[in-house]
């Protein structure tokens, strides 16, 4: 037992110690991830692990993006290379990878996390090494600003969770003529609870009155009690801020009760297994919010969704298209700052101004998050029926 | 009233479920006083195995319960044949956290194959989708179905538990197993049958969730598993009736809690009932003291 032990110390200290000396071999100080002819750009993304459907549509949509651009000569003569790791959706893991990308790998920018958690775990390491981290996807309040100031190195080209609420609460009041709203709420996640209180805020603003809150946690999967309740009350909209997974049910279970209020929600909704869940015929008088629709006429989205099926062979949803404005995004920026440094790239990125995309176009604001306007879908039968732009 | 009238029916369901799962583990923790940790990943395998008959074989639903009653049941023989049948003379500790393997291993191999997002199940027959309203109280078919079937199981178990040959031999190896095996009783063979029925009830309660609740994935069986192991250790673990009434009333107060609007306590409250229990009653509802004997 001993000798075992003795055995493993050894071996784990001779690990500590091999991985001290690669990092100390490698180059310091990363952002200069400009070597002869190619620009290198990190791609830190969940490729497995609970949320790896996100991870991996972000990462089809940078590909994507950079094909389109190494395909036409790429940046002034050099090519876009990608340094792809998979962070397992863990948030430790990405932090992990966010060091060796910048100071091994040494690119000049990273792109991801998906999630707003993992993402906020790489921002220390991006403010260390001076090297932009973007994300195409973390959507919580307080990932590029909070209490404690501005986080120089991160940026995101999605709207956040509150205006999201926002929003939905105007599209309430507004289209739907709504007065009385209930919020069912996921109490077990941040971006639940950012939507709710946007909701709720807005709403009472423009004259709504919140009849009732419930709330449920994920994982959950039988909301019928919850359900029950607010039967017995009147109300116009329920608003239903969380994920497809308990979405799908509590619409399916609150239609078989008899609610038949709208039911309002977010880009948590955006799945193709909220359809399966729920079924058809509860999906009805159905709306969320989201970055971008497939049933926009736009153009460049129509022109987009061609060459994305094209080439994958299935519809892109939200994250496709994000992931794809994300590369074309850090591109962009690489190519307007002053030198290849992540500095200057950094600096490039805070000073976009009407960058236009498939997911809409905007400006940096000061606190490095885009402004945009938001979609508001609404489903028939499961199905994309109606596209709104709001904001 | 009518909203009161719908929480029964809500907690009868929710109970009725419970109540299949709780059953399995309250056998088995009466013949070898082994608390089967694997017994909610059992039920979970079952909903899987009745998505994949309805999905994949197009078969009826009550084919798919069959199927995954079948399949559950070979599979718990075949759990306690190779995990927990070499460690019986072994302290209770290590049966348990054999156990708790299990449970680990079954998820993970699962989510290995499946994947760890929801989904949903096939479509069902219209009969299985007719919901009847009696004045304001909605009562779903597949309600009707969840609490007819889990009543006919239980009946069922009940009968081959007091009246068969190999009931008795249950019951006899659940006193005393070397008293049992004196008598001429097959002391391993009724065991592996303890668990095959067991897990035949976890799988049936498995595809019935699937059905209610249209929502499948590897983890789905922790919570409930939890639950009917609360539910089990209400009624008093090893009592087979007291397994049935602790489920009834795990579900009722989960119920109860959120029809008051304190849904968020929910599961809190489940668990204060077990905290409790065993403080104030370890045995449970139905439980005796016995004595130890020298």
């Amino acid at each position: 037992m001993k000798l075992t032990r003795r055995a493993l110390f050894g071996t784990t200290a001779g690990i500590a110690i091999a991985s001290t000396l690669a990092a100390c071999s490698a180059s310091p100080g990363g952002g200069s991830g400009a070597s002869g002819d190619k620009i290198r750009l990190g791609v830190n993304y969940e490729l497995s692990g609970p949320v790896a459907t996100y991870g991996q549509a972000s990462v089809a949509g940078i590909k994507m993006a950079v094909k389109e651009i190494n395909d036409a000569g790429g940046l002034d003569g050099k090519q876009i290379e990608l340094v792809e790791y998979d962070n397992k959706s863990d948030a430790a893991e990405a932090t992990t990878l966010a060091t060796r990308l910048m100071s091994q790998d040494g690119v000049l920018a990273c792109m991801g996390p998906a999630t707003s958690g993992n993402f906020k775990a790489t921002i220390p390491v991006a403010d260390d090494s001076k090297v932009p981290v973007v994300s195409g996807s973390a959507t919580a309040d307080d990932v590029t600003v909070d209490a404690s100031g501005l986080k120089e190195y991160a940026f995101r080209i999605c709207f956040n969770d509150s205006f999201q609420g926002t929003i939905m609460a105007k599209f309430a009041a507004e289209n739907l003529s709504g007065k009385s709203a209930v919020i069912v709420q996921d109490n077990s996640s941040d971006y639940a609870s950012g939507l709710a209180a946007a909701f709720e805020k807005e709403f009472t603003s423009l004259g709504g009155t919140i009849v009732a809150t419930e709330g449920f946690t994920s994982g959950d999967t039988d909301f019928n009690s919850i359900l029950t309740r607010l039967r017995g009350q009147s109300f116009d909209v329920v608003y239903l801020p969380g994920y497809y997974q308990e979405a799908g049910l509590i619409i399916k279970q609150a239609r078989e009760l008899g609610i038949t209020a709208p039911v309002l929600g977010a880009d948590g909704f955006d799945s193709p297994t909220l359809l399966e869940l729920a079924g058809a015929a509860p999906l009805n008088d159905v709306y969320f919010t989201n970055h971008y629709s497939p049933i926009d006429e736009d153009p460049a989205v129509v022109e987009f969704i061609k060459a994305f099926e094209e080439a994958n062979g299935e519809q892109p949803n939200a994250f496709h298209a994000l992931g794809y404005d994300l590369g074309k995004f850090v591109i962009d920026a690489v190519s307007r700052a002053s030198e290849l440094t992540g500095e200057a790239v950094k600096n490039a990125m805070a000073e976009t101004k009407g960058f236009t995309g498939v997911t809409g176009t905007f400006d940096m604001d000061e606190n490095h998050n885009p402004v945009k306007s938001i979609v508001v879908i609404g489903l028939k039968d499961g199905v994309q029926d109606t596209s709104e732009k709001v904001g | 009233m009518t909203e009161i009238l719908q929480q029964v029916v809500n907690a009868l369901s929710l109970g009725s479920i419970y109540a299949l799962i709780a059953l399995g583990y309250t056998m088995v923790y009466g013949i070898i006083k082994l608390i089967n940790f694997a017994h909610g990943e059992i039920y979970m395998i079952g909903a899987f195995v009745g998505y994949w008959t309805m999905r994949v074989f197009h078969l009826d639903f009550f084919v798919a319960l069959i199927a995954a009653m079948i399949i559950c049941m070979v599979l718990g023989v075949l759990i306690e044949r190779i995990a927990y049948r070499p460690l019986r003379q072994s302290t209770r500790l290590a049966s348990l956290i054999t156990a708790i393997g299990v449970s680990l291993l079954l998820q993970y191999t699962m989510m290995r194959f499946v994947g760890a997002d929801p989904r949903a199940y096939p479509p069902l027959p219209d009969y299985m989708n007719q919901s009847f309203n009696l004045g304001g109280v909605v009562i779903k078919s597949q309600q009707l179905v969840i609490i007819g079937i889990s009543v006919l199981l239980m009946i069922g178990l009940q009968f081959i538990v007091k009246t068969t040959r190999m009931g008795k031999a249950m019951r006899a190896v659940s006193q005393d197993p070397e008293a049992a095996q004196l008598m001429g009783i097959g002391v391993d063979r009724t065991i592996s049958f303890t668990f095959a029925l067991g897990s035949a009830l976890a799988g049936a309660a498995g595809v019935l969730v699937g059905v209610y609740y249209n929502s499948i994935n590897p983890f789905m069986g922790i919570m409930p598993g939890l639950k009917a192991f609360v539910a089990a250790v209400f009624g008093g673990i090893g009592i087979i009736p007291g397994a049935l009434i602790g489920a009834y009333v795990i579900g009722g107060s989960e119920t109860l809690v959120s029809s008051l609007g304190f849904s968020l306590l929910r599961d809190g409250v489940v668990f204060a009932i077990l905290i409790a229990i065993l403080s104030l009653k370890p045995t449970g509802l139905l439980g005796k003291n016995v004595r130890e004997k020298v």
